[in-house]
């Protein structure tokens, strides 16, 4: 897929100024993520990095239309193909949407199989939901064939309980039972957090196989390890307390970040390559700022090495800096 | 220099007859004292056994374990090792009880002192301890472990290592379920316990680059055996041991091909 071919289709997902809130039983009301926009067209990978807590499984919620209380939509549109999700009863998304548009591959996959069934029976379940007339025989072929192609054991790993799995084979199963019905775009929320560095390879490679082979079309990635990014995705978006902070293709924001936080995350990176030893990488001191209050301003002033004084006063949006959006008044 | 452990031809065997596994297959080694040793391999290469074994969960099934020159073996009574040895591990939520408060948990850390401090200086050396750590005293008052974060959690389990202050720590894997960004943090404390308390530090990782960062020696492990070892210079400068080289070649590197294939890159996002 060349990069003139995927800019004449239709985007896949396209995000309008989402916002989506919590509401706790106390009556308090988290802003988890604001004003977020973004799209995805096909053949393209959008990693979205950032610390933990800053709203990155939040969003992927929100962009699969899953607003199960205590999330809530305040407002902005998703729209998957064209068509909106977000008014969709959960009846209608769970049925039309998720496995054959979209496919999750949850952040804890490895705990997401269910320990006293077999792994047929679980991937029956997938097929049988979208589909009820299959015939049992045919669906056993089905799958035997979709894993041979992923690369397992399709008769040994069928009929297996997860627990007899290794963990990278039973994230391969998982990912392998997602993308069953041929879903145009997959969320992977961290896919490869609990894996050792050579299995993340594996899988992230898999992922790429079912790129190459057309089984899925597009990816939209979410890890805190931006040097993963640097490999795996087309652009990379960097998320901070519920907003993207910087917005570009991967270049630009791995070797060239322009704003203050996106430039701090790669600093606390660490590397392997020899005589790197010493190179001290620089944690960020301090933590997000809490979103149950309303913030004025920067939200990563406080933490910023390069605060101006007038940082914490303006609300700061999105510009365009150098061919990618910044949100920093001085960047 | 002393040696703090000491292994001949340590093994441990899960199961027996045909179905028997060698989880550690004959290892020896030396561990220094006041020296930071990174054991690295890929998950189900024998690291946490082995680390089990040095602090006296589980015991070899053959060969002969020595800390401080004696036997582990004969060592009577546990508490008098686990005061001495002391591990942080991956998961922080699971190593903290539910049920109970941080700092209550953090005070019961001194059961293990013969005899047991008075109530005042036991709160005293909590809130040294957390200062340590970075974390305010005030702070953790009253909560609970589900309400901290991760790194959070990950930094109360090195609060309670500021406050036994063992001569080793073992660390199996600290990092692994904190993100990016507190890791470096979490390195940082450990280098503060090497330099500050004079403590040995056994680390377990399959990163070699974070291996790399924080050690004196690197022990490559593969099935059981330490195929390589030697400092971190040497290790990752020039391997021997082809496991040792997959592993440096498996970590995303920004200023590396990594997956060795074009990735497809569109035109910027705005």
């Amino acid at each position: 897929m060349t990069a003139a071919q995927v800019n004449v289709t239709a985007p896949i997902l396209e995000v309008e100024k989402l916002r989506v809130h919590y509401l706790t039983r106390f009556g308090t009301r988290v802003q988890a993520v604001d004003d977020v926009s973004f799209q995805l067209r096909e053949g393209e990978i959008l990693g979205i990095a950032g610390e933990s807590g800053c709203g990155k499984t939040t969003l992927v919620s929100g962009c699969m239309g899953l607003f199960i209380p205590p999330l809530y939509h305040s407002s902005g549109d998703v729209r998957i193909l064209g068509q909106s999700i977000v008014g969709m009863s959960r009846e209608q998304i769970r049925r039309d949407v998720l496995g054959r548009q979209i496919a999750m591959i949850p952040q804890g996959a490895l705990n997401s199989l269910n320990p006293t069934r077999r792994i047929k029976d679980l991937a029956t379940d997938m097929i049988v939901s979208h589909d009820d007339r299959a015939g049992k025989r045919e669906i056993y072929e089905r799958l035997r064939e979709r894993f041979e192609r992923i690369g397992l054991d399709a008769k040994r790993v069928l009929n297996a309980f997860p627990v007899e799995l290794p963990a990278g084979t039973k994230q391969r199963v998982v990912i392998g039972i997602s993308t069953l019905l041929n879903p145009k775009l997959v969320v992977a929320d961290e896919p490869t957090s609990a894996l050792d560095v050579s299995t993340q390879k594996s899988v992230i490679r898999l992922l790429f196989d079912l790129m190459d082979r057309g089984i899925i079309s597009s990816m939209l990635f979410i890890t805190h390890e931006l040097p993963l990014l640097r490999h795996v995705s087309s652009s990379i978006a960097v998320m901070y307390a519920g907003e993207f902070v910087e917005y570009g293709s991967t270049e630009q924001v791995i070797f060239d970040g322009q704003q203050p936080y996106t430039r701090a995350l790669m600093g606390s990176m660490l590397s392997a390559e020899p005589g790197q030893r010493g190179k001290k990488p620089v944690a960020i001191e301090g933590a997000p700022p809490d979103l149950k209050n309303v913030i004025v301003g920067c939200r990563f002033a406080e933490r910023c090495p390069s605060v101006r004084p007038d940082c914490s006063q303006k609300q700061q949006q999105l510009r365009t800096v150098q061919l990618r959006q910044v949100r920093c008044q001085y960047a | 220099m002393t040696l703090k452990f000491e292994a001949r031809d340590v093994s441990r065997v899960f199961g027996h007859g045909k179905k028997a596994k060698l989880a550690v297959d004959r290892v020896s080694f030396e561990i220094k004292d006041r020296e930071i040793v990174s054991l690295v391999g890929q998950s189900g290469c024998g690291k946490t056994v082995l680390s089990k074994l040095l602090l006296r969960i589980d015991a070899p099934s053959s060969g002969e374990l020595c800390f401080n020159g004696q036997p582990m073996a004969r060592i009577a009574d546990p508490r008098q090792h686990f005061r001495k040895v002391q591990a942080v591990f991956q998961d922080p939520f699971s190593a903290f009880n539910q049920f109970f408060t941080i700092r209550s948990q953090l005070e019961s850390c001194f059961h293990l002192f013969e005899p047991k401090p008075s109530k005042a200086e036991i709160a005293e050396r909590v809130d040294a301890a957390l200062l340590n750590v970075n974390i305010k005293p005030r702070e953790i008052d009253g909560k609970f472990p589900f309400e901290l974060s991760g790194g959070q959690m990950q930094r109360m389990l090195l609060a309670r290592i500021f406050i036994i202050r063992p001569e080793v720590l073992i660390a199996d894997e600290p990092t692994s379920m904190v993100d990016a960004c507190s890791r470096a943090s979490i390195l940082d404390y450990l280098m503060k316990l090497k330099t500050e308390l004079s403590m040995t530090i056994v680390f377990v990782t399959h990163d070699v680059g974070l291996a790399c960062y924080v050690s004196d020696t690197i022990f490559i492990m593969h099935q059981g055996q330490i195929v390589e070892r030697g400092s971190p210079e040497r290790v990752t400068g020039a391997p021997q041991s082809p496991i040792t080289r997959q592993l440096l070649d498996d970590i995303p590197d920004v200023h590396r091909d990594w997956l060795e294939r074009d990735v497809h890159r569109s035109a910027p996002a705005s």
